[in-house]
């Protein structure tokens, strides 16, 4: 039988029926947690089929394993689900990440294990819907479903009294710009008959007064931004990274809001995307020294961890609005890098918290000769953020920042500072933890180093992070499909704005006119 | 069949159930259970549901000289409020524990009620609605003070009927305004006689009067006082029944006067509904954030929401009246879904009321918390919930009409709104303190059992609102036809391919076409 055909929605909604079936059964002794890891394997062996049977010489720009059927006539709404080299990879990280969930969760969540198990089987349906839906509306209906369970995650298993706060924060960050988001993406339907993202992107059927275009896109890029969070948007991050359990704090940052952006931002608003970019890549050159600045002030492991990631993400949003393809590519690779060292790093903190019962670095300290598994995969994982050569974030962070000085070397220059403030504030953290005198907690406490269950979910991801780091052109030949066709977007354009083409040297054919400038055809307008 | 009793086919099934509730009710022994009155009403209402179903397949009947009009928009409200007294009344079946000496006039002014509503859903003449919406109202203000002995009961009671018999007054107000105007109480000769209207200004005052007496029914702001205290002392069943299936009813009135009768005025009156949609919204929302009593909080969020629903009436006529169509059974759906919950979680005596009381609910009643939740999330609009496609349809009609900022407004509105629906859920899910717990042993939240008909109800409006969200393609089509069968005015704002949509659909159903006149009275 051939699966190529179905396997997006088997993806999908194999955690759906998984989380139905948790539900049912009795929460006693183990059963939620090899209930919930057998679901998240199963579902991480489907998403392998993907690059499996990817066909990796497709034209730039095409989708594959797509699904079309009609979900609802009026308005015309379609059940369209698709990837491509971009969307595929993220698909499989995220199938990835859950088991990696699941057990950094196994003894973490003691009370409750149902209610915790069933939504984060509910959290993984909502992105992967994100990232496969290629209908605007079927996608708005994920983005805003990926919301609910996290927050009541937040809020039920928080880890302080101040859980409620950080999940109702997180939840209005994230609400209110998406509503907005609703009413540009009717906007769109009214302005071109269609929620097809591939029908509109590749005709430029979008059409508008310049007013119009730019408060549509604003709106777009304010919602998603928020999400990844983008500097200043991300007052919403520390609280709610501090607040959540392990195995949501892995899936709440990043992937979705810049996968957002690459897939409709840059697809609708190609135009006024590039327009904004010089502004984006100074929030994102701002964002890297701003987080890594603040997270060398934090005494909360899982604090420091939260601005290490906002610094990481304002890397990528610095790459992929540089518009070139290094820039795309290793923004794009740069989200594989950072989602999975983020991930063993947040499982790696939660792992500390388990044996100690806190996050504050001034109560650890001297734990090496005690975990000395721990600390070697500490520091291999502190390697990799800190984008040490031969490890992964390394690759992302090289051609974010070679593709980014062509044209902004100030703004670079100001990055490429970021690269060492994040050497300072890691290795500090290990020497605080791992090294020095003995500290209070662990002086006090017997633990214990790695069990098996914990070597299991950990060095697969450290051993990844290795080849990474060395195949990266593996990934890249999927990934380098979509960043070629995002620059290629704009290129194609019908017309061209005068400005542009003085800014940007590639930007313009020369046979196009700045008479034909101003004609944003009004042939879509109903 | 004859056209007039085809017509009131399932008014006449459910005042002649009505009646038998009555006339069986002094037949019982003082002590038996008045269940079996309960299910002869749920019997009778289900009875009526088919058969608006059945009128379904004689596309438009016009019955009793005209002022009478059975088309898919009628029937479309119809089922809904049969929908809705049928959860109410399997809600209520073990409501009264004991207190069961009224029940029987309960069951009978339920059904009463529904009459009424019916009646103003199909009705094309102004006085025939006024007799509707007097049943009706009449109904509800003795269901609001139910619990006798209660002093909110009689105070929601006697505020309601004050308030709502000062809006009928405005209503009548209107219509004898428009008779003045063009000469004619007939929502189509009104139409007819616009054009031709000396004094267009009176015409206008007698729509902006109408449109402030049914403005109190479906609690719009600045009509909107009487709502929170009448919400908050009325049991709980009622107020499922009377935030929606009245509001509903007179959304259908207002929904036919406004589009067929004053057509040549829409850019009149849909600024006056901009305005009243944006008042609705804002207020609403913002005056239930600070509530604490979880009825009084809702009572907000149906202000909030016949806001939204107004959004729809700044639309194009085919799509308005089909976003509104849809948007009212989404809300009915989950709103009286939501007081099912309530009922059954406080009880009779409706101990548990702020929402400090329904802390800990999930670690108590898990599946009744769960359901909660679920509506609760549906009146925030999240997706794969009716509420989310019906908020989405009513803004797609506004913005395609050109209306793109009260879509702003009106989604900023739902962000806000999440705000408090989020404190509830919250407390749903969190423990209670402990201080709390200690000043307070005996908890408040009742222990009785779900009944079995209860369960049915409320499966029932889970079923319709997690339907309406994940396929609501059935109902959009009913909701489109009903927008259709409403008296469509080419010349005007039309959109193109209305008349062609029209006529294609005529060529592909003929029979629904057919218009059966009973020309015996002409």
């Amino acid at each position: 039988m051939n699966l190529d055909h179905q396997i997006l929605t088997l993806i999908t909604f194999i955690p759906l029926a998984g989380a139905i079936l948790l539900a049912l059964l009795p929460d006693k002794g183990k059963t939620m947690q090899w209930g919930a890891l057998a679901i998240t394997l199963f579902t991480f062996l489907c998403t392998l089929h993907l690059p499996a049977h990817y066909a990796y010489n497709a034209p730039a720009g095409s989708f594959q394993f797509d699904q079309n059927h009609p979900w609802i006539p009026s308005p015309a709404i379609h059940y369209h689900i698709g990837v491509d080299g971009l969307s595929m990879w993220l698909v499989v990280l995220t199938g990835l990440l859950a088991p990696l969930g699941v057990l950094a969760s196994w003894n973490a969540i003691s009370s409750r294990r149902k209610t915790f198990y069933v939504l984060f089987l509910l959290q993984q349906v909502a992105m992967f819907g994100v990232f496969v839906s290629l209908d605007l509306f079927l996608y708005y209906a994920f983005w805003e479903l990926s919301l609910v369970p996290m927050t009541i995650l937040i809020a039920t298993f928080g880890r302080t009294a101040n859980r409620r706060r950080a999940a109702l924060k997180y939840f209005l960050y994230a609400f209110i710009p998406s509503a907005i988001l609703l009413v540009a993406v009717i906007w769109v339907y009214t302005r071109t008959g269609t929620f097809d993202l591939p029908t509109i992107a590749s005709q430029h059927l979008l059409s508008g007064t310049s007013t119009a275009m730019w408060l549509a896109s604003l709106a777009f890029l304010l919602a998603f931004a928020v999400k990844v969070p983008v500097f200043p948007l991300h007052g919403w991050l520390s609280d709610a990274v501090a607040e959540a359990p392990t195995a949501a704090v892995m899936v709440l940052a990043g992937k979705l809001g810049l996968y957002s952006i690459l897939r409709f931002y840059f697809g609708l608003f190609p135009a006024e995307a590039h327009r904004i970019s010089p502004l984006m890549i100074a929030l994102g050159a701002v964002g890297i020294v701003y987080g890594a600045l603040l997270a060398l002030t934090q005494n909360d492991l899982k604090r420091l961890a939260a601005f290490a990631t906002l610094g990481a993400l304002s890397f990528i949003t610095l790459g992929i609005f540089t518009f070139t393809i290094a820039g795309l590519d290793g923004g794009i690779f740069h989200i594989l890098s950072e989602s999975i060292s983020g991930a063993a790093l947040f499982v790696l903190m939660g792992l500390l918290y388990e044996r100690y019962g806190t996050y504050d670095m001034r109560e650890l300290g001297g734990l090496a000769a005690k975990l000395p598994w721990m600390v070697t995969l500490f520091v291999i994982t502190t390697l990799s953020v800190v984008g040490l050569p031969m490890l992964n974030n390394f690759v992302g962070e090289f051609l974010i920042l070679s593709g980014a000085m062509a044209h902004h070397h100030a703004w670079t220059a100001v990055a490429t500072t970021g690269v060492i403030l994040s050497a300072a504030y890691m290795l500090l953290m290990i020497q605080r933890v791992f090294y020095g005198s003995l500290g209070d907690k662990p002086e006090a406490m017997r633990t214990w180093d790695l069990d098996p269950r914990e070597h299991l979910a950990l060095w697969p991801i450290a051993i990844l992070m290795l080849v990474m780091g060395i195949a990266s052109p593996f990934w890249m030949r999927a990934i380098d499909q979509t960043g070629t066709a995002i620059t290629q977007q704009h290129e194609d354009l019908p017309q061209t704005i005068r400005i542009e083409s003085e800014t940007y040297s590639q930007a313009a054919p020369s046979q196009i006119t700045t008479a034909s400038a101003h004609t944003r055809i009004p042939e879509a307008t109903r | 069949m004859n056209p007039n009793v085809l017509a009131l086919l399932p008014e006449i099934i459910l005042t002649l159930t009505g009646v038998l509730v009555m006339v069986a009710e002094p037949c019982l022994a003082p002590t038996a259970s008045r269940k079996p009155l309960g299910w002869l009403a749920v019997l009778g209402t289900l009875a009526a549901g088919a058969a608006s179903w059945y009128q379904l397949a004689f596309g438009t009947i016009s019955a009793f000289s005209g002022t009478i009009q059975v088309d898919a928009f009628s029937i479309f409200f119809q089922l809904l409020i049969a929908a809705v007294a049928l959860v109410t009344l399997l809600g209520s079946l073990d409501f009264f524990e004991g207190n069961a000496s009224h029940a029987g006039e309960y069951f009978a002014l339920s059904l009463f009620a529904a009459v009424g509503m019916m009646f103003m859903a199909c009705s094309v003449e102004l006085l025939m609605v006024f007799i509707g919406l007097e049943i009706s109202s009449i109904s509800t203000y003795i269901l609001a003070g139910f619990r006798k002995g209660q002093a909110t009961g009689s105070e929601s009671s006697i505020k309601y009927f004050l308030l709502g018999s000062f809006a009928t007054a405005f209503f009548l107000y209107g219509v004898a305004l428009a008779y003045g105007a063009t000469g004619s109480t007939t929502i189509s000769a009104i139409a007819q006689g616009l054009g031709a209207s000396a004094t267009p200004r009176m015409a206008f005052l007698a729509l902006a009067m109408i449109i402030i007496g049914l403005g109190f029914k479906v609690s719009a702001a600045p009509f909107h006082v009487w709502t929170p205290d009448v919400y908050q002392g009325a049991p709980a069943p009622v107020v499922g029944m009377m935030s929606t299936a009245p509001k509903a009813a007179a959304f259908a009135v207002l929904l036919r006067i406004t589009f067929s009768g004053f057509p040549e005025m829409h850019h009149r009156w849909a600024i006056l509904m901009w305005i009243l949609a944006a008042l609705s919204m804002t207020i609403g929302n913002l005056g239930a954030l600070l509530q604490k009593d979880v009825k009084r909080m809702l009572a907000y969020s149906s202000i909030a929401h016949a806001g939204y629903l107004l959004v729809a009436f700044t639309a194009l006529p085919r799509e308005g009246i089909s976003a509104a169509c849809f948007y009212t059974a989404a809300y009915a759906a989950m709103n009286v879904g939501a007081f099912a919950v309530i009922t059954q979680v406080s009880g009779y005596s409706e101990q548990a009321r702020s929402i400090e009381d329904f802390t800990g609910l999930a670690l108590r009643r898990p599946l009744l918390a769960g359901t909660l939740s679920f509506f609760l999330l549906s009146l925030i609009g999240i997706p794969f919930t009716g509420g989310f496609f019906g908020k989405f349809y009513v803004f797609t009609a506004a913005m395609h009409a050109g209306h793109a900022w009260i879509a702003v407004i009106g989604l900023l509105n739902s962000g806000v709104a999440c705000f408090y629906y989020l404190r509830l859920l919250a407390a749903l899910y969190t423990r209670r303190s402990q201080a709390r717990e200690l000043a307070q042993p005996d908890h408040v939240l009742s222990h009785r059992h779900v009944s079995l008909p209860a369960e049915a109800g409320l499966t029932l409006a889970v079923a319709a609102t997690l339907i309406l969200g994940i396929m609501p393609g059935p109902i959009v089509a009913l909701a489109e036809r009903a927008g259709l069968a409403t008296i469509p005015a080419p010349h005007l704002l039309a959109p193109p391919d209305r008349d062609q949509a029209a006529s294609l659909w005529c060529t592909q159903h003929p029979d629904e076409c057919n218009t059966h006149v009973d020309t015996a009275n002409r």
